[in-house]
């Protein structure tokens, strides 16, 4: 008899339980409870997130044609395909940042191998709680952040895959509650894609990798609550990580799939045996059966519970085409490996697992995979909404020019000059270099990374075996989606396609990390469901579908939930990888130009990390975006990459265009001189033009005058304006409007405010 | 002429070392399992980087037991060369194959970044094509390459010509500022006293191709094949 505490403590409710006596017919065991209620999680099963997912299309397609794949696959060219993947490692993060992120690149590593693709790169999204100060959560915050990085640089670099990308944010909502979105690119040979479906009866069933241990039992239903005061005492639901056995775990799966004797495979992630046996049953329309005597385990003592509930890293379920099993067994075994036939194919449709002679559970796998209930929530606008953007973003005071300030001397009125803004949103640890955080990961190995971190707008990878190159980028601003999730879920998935399309590569796919605060709560449903519908719309516009993605809700503290923040994939494929285009502009004399297909009537104050910084104020209506403009503007960048007319191509977002400016000018040491007019920026005061981060825009560097020609013509044939603002040379960077100096600084002082940042912060205070 | 890419569990820049000598370099090479106990009919064996057994214990520690290790030093006592790159150096220094140690960075992280690295001589088979005082443009990534010795060794590797290897500004500038990791003497690279093995941090295999943002440790590899065709 399971004490209704017992179930409820494992997150499964009366109904729910009730729902799993009438599948069995009977009372459950604890085993089987335990089973239930890790795959019904909202972690495994998308219990609430289902019906809202169902709005793009590409996953609702695949879910109707039973093809809901570990990771979507996109092809490269008639040979190659990429197969890429988002995944939130959030909560196991929050208290054990080290192994929480570790564990979060090992497993979506898994994701992509075990489709017989090659793990080429990682990418990454973190946020975290402010990490300035002495107060207690500043501390925190800087203790996360640094060993979060320490975490995925650990996992990625000895697993000898480059971390390309990432973006950090800071933020006080993620006080307590930092996001850890890790993402994996494989490229895999067309038509050798493998499947996770257990097909054969009789065939065997070979259990690969590391032995079970007790380490993140109940890990998917700990995803599946908010933080609170006891999550301290999550730490043993944590995972514990081993790249070098996920090395060789790669390499030793490679090589066994390569035999063609692999009829099925799947890792053990969340909800290790469980979800393995169940998904692959369901997938192959068969049954499992397995002795967990024969699972391989780190301590004597373990229950059928714990063995069938273990995530234990590092670990996979392959079913092998009868007699095949030592010929498969011998690879991982070479590689050092575990490789162990634990059970067979059966055709009864059941999860059977035996010990010895005794049967632990007894559960139709379609009954942990497919019958979890789907609850339509409840939405409903917060009311916050409202008042927020009914704020004025231009209704603050303006800053003061150089002259000015002189003029007026000290103690006059607003005393930060346009110069002193800009220095201070460079050095704001969400804009500053994150140069601290890139070199700390191994961004080359595998030796296929043309624009590496902090060189462009988005990585570039050459693939071995083809002239094409893909281009990478993670993406979200989550300001902009708690001021209007649906319009800041446009520009999530915006920006990222704006940022491949800078470095060269036209759009292609989309993968995406849903975090956000407790569903059960009618406000934060509907700040899902409204992110969704922007991600839907500006995937659809853009033509990049979404085709993988994660989500993790109950990002929330008892103190305060997070903003609605979906972190966006972005793949983007180069016809040609030597057609590509860094961010930094080169040399003297080279034009500047203003590509731009925005129409924002506060020139993107609202919700600006200006605001943020400078005025405290995170309020507004965020950038309005037109998606049919900012697609032609990706349409036209990617032609004037292809063509070879961009010396540099960098696009305006946190800062606006000074920043944006400052970032291409900082790499190489070489000043500009912007001369810009009002009417080109609809009468808006200084400060809307330097800071305001309106949408649709690209700041793009060419080397003579005859390749601004070819450009206007281009940029006039696909709609876009295109508008001379200047030129690349000296040692400042100086901004004039009409006359009016705004900044002339010189570029090595903003360097150092830019550079090193987060370094001074967090070496001066520890952690 | 035939190079030899040695594999140990855990190495992962052995793609990028055979790689580059097949593709770009354009020489025959082969891998070499770890549990191998011949190396027999190879002229360059390359220990590559990597985390080789995880680097549990200690870097490189436990890949010198393995047992293709007897085999590569037999190699090295016969005068044939071998050269180990990041954790490969690693390996050659616990083996005792080249002297001195590589702990851990003097700021504790791991880095991986574009460093200049100094010619300091071109009585090797590797720089034999070089410029004395050229600086090459080579990645490092590693947690753990601060080169030390005691001061015995270091004067002994100098008076012998033995650092091949400095770690140096864009003009040439030896100073604590272009040291990425700390290493005594902003050591990258040394020799051992027959000549014939190479043991350096950073890693010219990711600088061998103009695409790849520098070409320069491409002539590492030439020389050495410059070498061997002369033989």
């Amino acid at each position: 008899m399971i004490h209704p505490d017992t179930y409820r403590e494992m997150g499964l409710n009366d109904l729910e339980y009730q729902r799993i006596e009438g599948i069995l017919g009977r009372e459950p065991n604890l085993t089987e409870v335990g089973m239930f209620a890790v795959m019904w999680s909202e972690h495994c099963g998308y219990k609430y997130s289902r019906p809202v997912l169902a709005l793009f299309k590409t996953y609702r397609e695949a879910q109707e044609t039973g093809a809901l794949e570990n990771a979507g696959i996109i092809p490269l060219d008639d040979k190659l395909g990429i197969v890429f993947k988002v995944e939130s490692h959030n909560h196991p993060s929050a208290v054990e940042p080290f192994q929480g992120a570790a564990t979060g690149v090992g497993g979506i590593l898994r994701d992509i191998f075990t489709m017989g693709a090659r793990p080429i790169a990682n990418l990454n999204s973190l946020r975290f709680g402010p990490i300035e100060g002495v107060s207690r959560d500043a501390t925190r915050n800087r203790y996360l952040f640094e060993h979060v990085v320490e975490g995925i640089a650990h996992y990625g670099n000895c697993v000898g895959v480059p971390t390309v990308g990432g973006e950090v944010v800071f933020n006080r909502c993620y006080n307590g509650n930092p996001l850890v979105n890790a993402m994996a690119v494989g490229v895999v040979e067309l038509g050798k894609v493998a499947t996770a479906s257990a097909e054969g009866v009789g065939n065997p069933v070979l259990y690969v990798g590391s032995s079970t241990g007790k380490d993140g039992i109940h890990g998917a239903t700990f995803a599946s609550v908010e933080l609170g005061p006891d999550s301290e005492s999550k730490r043993p639901n944590v995972q514990m990580g081993d790249p070098f056995l996920e090395k060789l775990l790669i390499e030793a799966t490679l090589e066994a799939l390569a035999t063609g004797e692999i009829v099925g495979i799947q890792d053990m992630g969340a909800a290790g045996l469980t979800c393995a046996t169940s998904e692959t049953a369901t997938k192959g329309g068969s049954g499992i059966e397995i002795d967990i005597q024969k699972v391989p385990r780190r301590e004597e003592k373990m229950s059928a519970y714990e063995i069938m509930l273990s995530e234990s890293q590092e670990r996979m379920l392959a079913i092998v085409r009868k007699g095949s099993d030592e010929k498969v067994g011998a690879i991982f075994r070479k590689w050092g490996l575990n490789a162990v036939v634990i059970g067979r194919v059966t055709n009864d449709g059941l999860v059977r697992i035996m010990n010895g002679s005794e049967m632990e559970a007894e559960i139709p796998a379609r009954a942990l995979t497919e019958e979890c209930p789907t609850y339509h929530l409840d939405a409903a606008e917060p009311e916050y909404i409202a008042r927020i953007q009914a704020f004025d973003p231009l209704s603050l005071h303006e800053p003061m020019s150089d002259e000015a300030r002189a003029a007026a001397g000290q103690g006059e009125g607003f005393n930060l000059t346009y110069t002193e803004c800009l220095a201070a949103l460079l050095a704001c640890p969400t804009i500053a270099s994150k140069r601290w955080v890139t070199e700390q990961y191994d961004s080359m190995v595998q030796t296929q990374t043309l624009v590496g971190p902090l060189e462009g707008d988005a990585a570039v990878l050459r693939i071995r075996g083809s002239m094409k190159g893909i281009a990478l980028k993670t993406d979200g601003n989550s300001r902009y989606c708690a001021l209007d999730p649906f319009v800041g879920g446009q520009i999530a998935v915006a920006e990222a396609a704006r940022n491949v399309a800078c470095v060269g590569g036209r759009p292609a796919a989309v993968t995406d990390g849903l975090n956000f605060a407790n569903p059960e709560k009618p406000t934060c449903f509907w700040q899902f469901k409204r992110c969704v519908e922007g991600i839907a719309s500006a995937t659809e516009a853009f033509g990049t579908p979404v085709v993988s993605g994660n989500v993790s809700f109950y990002n929330e503290t008892p103190d305060c939930a997070i903003f609605p923040t979906p972190v966006i994939g972005m793949l983007g494929i180069l016809e040609d990888a030597n057609k590509r285009c860094g961010s930094a502009f080169r040399e003297e004399g080279d034009v500047l130009m203003l590509l731009r297909a925005d129409s924002d009537p506060t020139g993107g104050m609202g919700g600006s990390e200006y605001l943020a910084t400078i005025h405290k104020v995170e309020a507004g209506p965020p950038p309005r975006i037109d998606l049919a403009g900012e697609h032609a503007l990706h349409l036209c960048v990617v032609e004037a990459v292809s063509a070879g007319l961009l010396v540099s191509a960098h696009d305006c977002s946190d800062g606006g265009l000074s920043v944006c400016l400052a970032e291409s000018c900082i790499p190489q040491g070489v000043g500009a001189v912007l001369m810009l007019r009002y009417s080109d920026f609809d009468d808006l005061p200084p400060s809307a033009i330097l800071f305001g981060e309106a949408q649709s825009r690209v700041v793009v560097s060419m080397r003579t005058e005859r390749q601004m020609k070819r450009l206007e013509e281009m940029a006039a044939r696909h709609g876009v304006r295109a508008q001379w603002i200047g030129t690349v040379g000296g040692d400042n960077l100086r901004i004039s409007l009409e006359g009016q100096n705004l900044v002339n600084v010189p570029v090595e002082q903003l360097a150092n405010a830019h550079q090193n940042a987060i370094g001074r912060i967090m070496e001066s205070h520890g952690s | 002429m035939k190079f030899a890419v040695v594999r140990f569990p855990g190495s992962n820049c052995d793609q990028d070392a055979y790689h580059v000598l097949k593709d770009v370099v354009g020489v025959a090479v082969d891998y070499v399992w770890h549990e191998e106990k011949s190396v027999k009919g190879y002229d360059c064996i390359v220990l590559p980087g990597g985390f080789s057994y995880g680097d549990y214990l200690r870097t490189g520690a436990i890949a010198r037991f393995s047992p293709i290790m007897d085999a590569v030093i037999a190699h090295a006592e016969r005068g044939r060369f071998v050269m180990g790159i990041c954790n490969g150096f690693q390996v050659l220094c616990e083996a005792h194959l080249l002297p001195g140690a590589l702990v851990r960075n003097s700021r504790p992280k791991f880095s991986c970044k574009w460093v200049g690295c100094r010619i300091e001589t071109t009585g090797t088979p590797w720089t034999q094509a070089a410029r004395l005082g050229q600086v090459l443009r080579i990645p490092i990534a590693h947690g753990e390459g601060r080169y030390v010795a005691d001061e015995a060794t270091l004067d002994q590797l100098e008076a012998e010509d033995r650092v091949v290897l400095r770690y140096a500004g864009p003009g040439g500038t030896i100073d604590d500022q272009f040291n990425p990791n700390g290493s005594m003497r902003g050591i990258a690279g040394i020799l051992n006293s027959g000549r014939n093995i190479l043991g350096m941090m950073p890693h010219p295999e990711r600088a061998a191709e103009k695409a790849l943002g520098s070409a320069d440790g491409k002539l590492l590899f030439d020389g050495m094949v410059r070498t061997l065709r002369a033989a």
